[in-house]
């Protein structure tokens, strides 16, 4: 049954950062063509990986915590509707507001009236997924609120007025000479001397935000996870920008997407070893902060959880397509897959880049609008190795690629090509015939192994992104008759 | 329709009417860790090191000489009313001149150069210890504003693995797990020490 069927809506158009402005393939070409963009992807991945795979090999017990974590994943999904009432019901006696937004809009005016209530005009935020897929910091922008990212990765791309490339570097597709390049460019009062040393670039960061943490009254996160039993929220972090937000103002706006909590108190024993080692390969990482609704005389003490759905019902409507509700944003796919790497995180149109991005726009806004993304991908199965909680990215791949071709009204040539090879296949007399005529693209090739790239349309729609071997001397029965005689 | 009843009635559309059984969990990963406490100790200490952290050893009896010692080498000369330490901290434990946090505007911790607090319990396979605001951890503002940190761990504290850490600790508490100083990882995926938070973090394991 499918999403559509049921009459659940998907993310909407307008808003947010989901959709690209071009198909993956085309953005991905001028992407190629990169070869500084195309040098820093390589560097950062072969560098995350090397970390991330001795700290994995570390822990004896990694495929037991990672089978785990996808039970209590399908677990919270079973039950999403009751873990939901249970923690809006213990953030609520803790002290904390509940807010629900349908989507991006519920969202973006919901958060942008509780700034406005506090009578300030500007904000310090953590680095967050979900007020990225939503677009908040343009809707605050239009409310004449300064929304300031403080992860330093988040910040560059601010400053550089550029969009992030990876789900925890979204920076990634800088070098240290680029970052240092806008630092000099964008930061009030920076050192004229900055080197491109990282340190140096990390202190330049912190002189810059120093006061801006001082000074904040609201400060806006997302959640890692959120503790259905007991209302605890949860942010990982590593440079403390995260704590100075989470602590210091007198307000706190929480923004979560429905699916990221966990049912029990226990279940982040398994998420706080799964994630560090997965995500920047430490085995833990720098700060975890936690917190439940407000605490008299420490931290916030005005309290805000928005829960949003925004497509995520849709997406748990499909019986296969659900598991990417189960992903806890470690961006270990994006680090291992050959598309990524090569295509960087800008071509997939979304916040949501790489193998889970694949599987995750194309979802929350109905595949329709993201339907090039199901096809980026070779099918290697390196993110689902990958994966802390073991979905199963190539399964849901294919049955996205079943769903979007199914969506087609009109025959493309694809599916043309494909009936006739199956007309031929079920019947020798002709399939014999079809590969003396496929010999003549022997001639096409001109002795190299591949045919060439600009055959006429609609065989270029094929050849275009895939080599095409020519034809070999004989068939293989053929080859047979020849040597055993027919 | 509110929008938290509309989301609740799309969720059970997505469910369907028969649904599925919630699965099992199988929690067959480590959950204790039998080795035998110096171990646990030598483990934390090299976690801690591997993250650029200062671990140093002591007496139950040293505690305080240890702690003014540990001050001393990473601040240099500085005035003991630079030190601000968690309320609760035993005063055999206080540096000589040290002030006591007394629930000033949090902001007013940034004028401190250094905060000395103990812990609610450390968990040694990854380096992280865990502060819970109570009167010996002190307020989550403490440990995050002076760019020196200084954690007394009591070798009782110490823990093997995550699930005997998270086992120990009071769940509603505004909890902070800190693994080494604050780092980041934001340029070209490389870690560097010292951003936001304390770029100095020592540790005084005691016992």
């Amino acid at each position: 049954m499918t999403a559509v069927f049921l009459g659940l809506p998907t993310a909407p158009r307008g808003v947010g950062h989901l959709r690209g402005d071009r198909s993956f393939p085309d953005a991905a070409r001028d992407a190629l063509r990169d070869g500084q963009l195309r040098a820093n992807l390589g560097h950062a991945t072969a560098t995350i990986r090397g970390k991330r795979a001795a700290v994995v090999g570390e822990v004896p017990d990694w495929e037991q915590l990672r089978q785990a974590g996808r039970a209590i994943k399908a677990a919270t999904m079973a039950r999403l509707d009751e873990h939901l009432v249970a923690l809006e019901e213990r953030v609520t006696a803790r002290g904390g507001t509940v807010h629900w937004a349908r989507d991006a809009n519920e969202a973006n005016e919901i958060v942008t009236r509780l700034v406005q209530a506090t009578g300030t005009d500007e904000v310090v935020k953590v680095k967050s997924m979900a007020t990225q897929e939503i677009g908040l910091n343009e809707a605050l922008e239009a409310a004449g609120i300064a929304a300031h990212e403080t992860d330093l990765a988040e910040l560059i791309v601010q400053l550089g007025d550029d969009k992030p490339s990876h789900i925890l570097v979204p920076a990634i597709h800088k070098n240290r000479a680029e970052i240092r390049e806008i630092f000099l460019r964008t930061m009030p009062g920076v050192d004229p001397g900055l080197t491109d040393e990282p340190r140096k670039l990390a202190m330049a960061a912190r002189a810059h935000l120093r006061e801006r943490f001082l000074r904040a009254r609201v400060a806006i996160s997302g959640a890692n996870f959120a503790v259905a039993e007991t209302g605890t929220l949860s942010v990982v972090e590593s440079e403390g920008n995260g704590r100075m937000c989470l602590t210091l103002p007198q307000t706190l706006i929480t923004v979560m997407g429905i699916e990221k909590l966990v049912p029990t108190w226990r279940d982040l024993e398994v998420f706080l070893q799964l994630l560090p080692r997965s995500s920047t390969g430490e085995r833990m990482n720098p700060y975890t902060s936690l917190w439940t609704g407000v605490t008299p005389d420490d931290g916030p003490q005005e309290f805000h959880l928005v829960l949003v759905d925004n497509g995520r019902t849709a997406v748990l409507a499909d019986e296969v397509g659900r598991e990417a509700l189960h992903c806890i944003r470690c961006s270990a796919c994006l680090n291992v897959c050959p598309v990524y790497e090569r295509a960087g995180g800008h071509a997939y149109g979304s916040v949501y880049p790489g193998p889970i991005g694949a599987v995750l726009s194309p979802q929350l806004t109905g595949v329709e609008d993201n339907a090039s993304l199901p096809y980026a991908s070779s099918l290697c199965g390196a993110c689902y190795d990958a994966c802390p909680v073991a979905i199963d990215i190539p399964s849901i791949l294919v049955h996205l690629r079943a769903e979007h071709v199914e969506a087609q009204t009109r025959t493309t040539p694809e599916a043309a090509a494909f009936r006739a090879l199956s007309a031929a296949m079920s019947n020798p007399r002709l399939w014999r015939l079809a590969q003396r005529a496929a010999g003549l693209g022997r001639f096409l090739a001109r002795g190299k192994p591949t045919l060439p790239a600009a055959l006429p349309p609609p065989a270029s729609k094929w050849t275009r992104t895939r080599d095409l071997p020519a034809p070999p001397r004989e068939t293989f029965t053929q080859a047979w008759a020849r040597e055993h005689g027919s | 329709m509110s929008a938290r009843d509309d989301i609740l009635s799309r969720i059970r559309t997505a469910l369907g009417d028969d649904r599925a059984p919630v699965p099992e969990i199988a929690r067959d990963y480590r959950t204790t860790d039998d080795r035998p406490d110096a171990e646990l100790l030598a483990v934390l200490t090299d976690r801690l090191e591997d993250y650029k952290a200062t671990v140093v050893r002591c007496t139950p009896a040293d505690v305080a000489a240890t702690v003014a010692g540990a001050l001393g080498a990473a601040l240099g000369d500085h005035r003991p009313e630079d030190v601000v330490v968690a309320p609760g901290l035993p005063a055999d434990w206080q540096p000589a001149g040290a002030v006591e946090d007394d629930g000033r505007p949090p902001v007013a911790l940034a004028d401190y150069a250094a905060t000395v607090t103990g812990v609610a319990v450390a968990i040694a396979e990854t380096g992280t210890l865990v502060l819970d605001g109570s009167p010996l951890s002190g307020r989550r503002a403490l440990s995050l504003l002076p760019d020196c940190l200084v954690c007394v761990v009591e070798a009782a504290q110490v823990v093997g693995g995550v699930p005997e850490g998270l086992a120990r600790l009071d769940r509603t508490a505004p909890l902070t797990m800190i693994s080494g100083p604050s780092a980041t990882s934001d340029i070209e995926l490389s870690r560097v020490e010292g951003v936001h938070g304390p770029r100095t973090l020592v540790v005084v394991l005691v016992g």
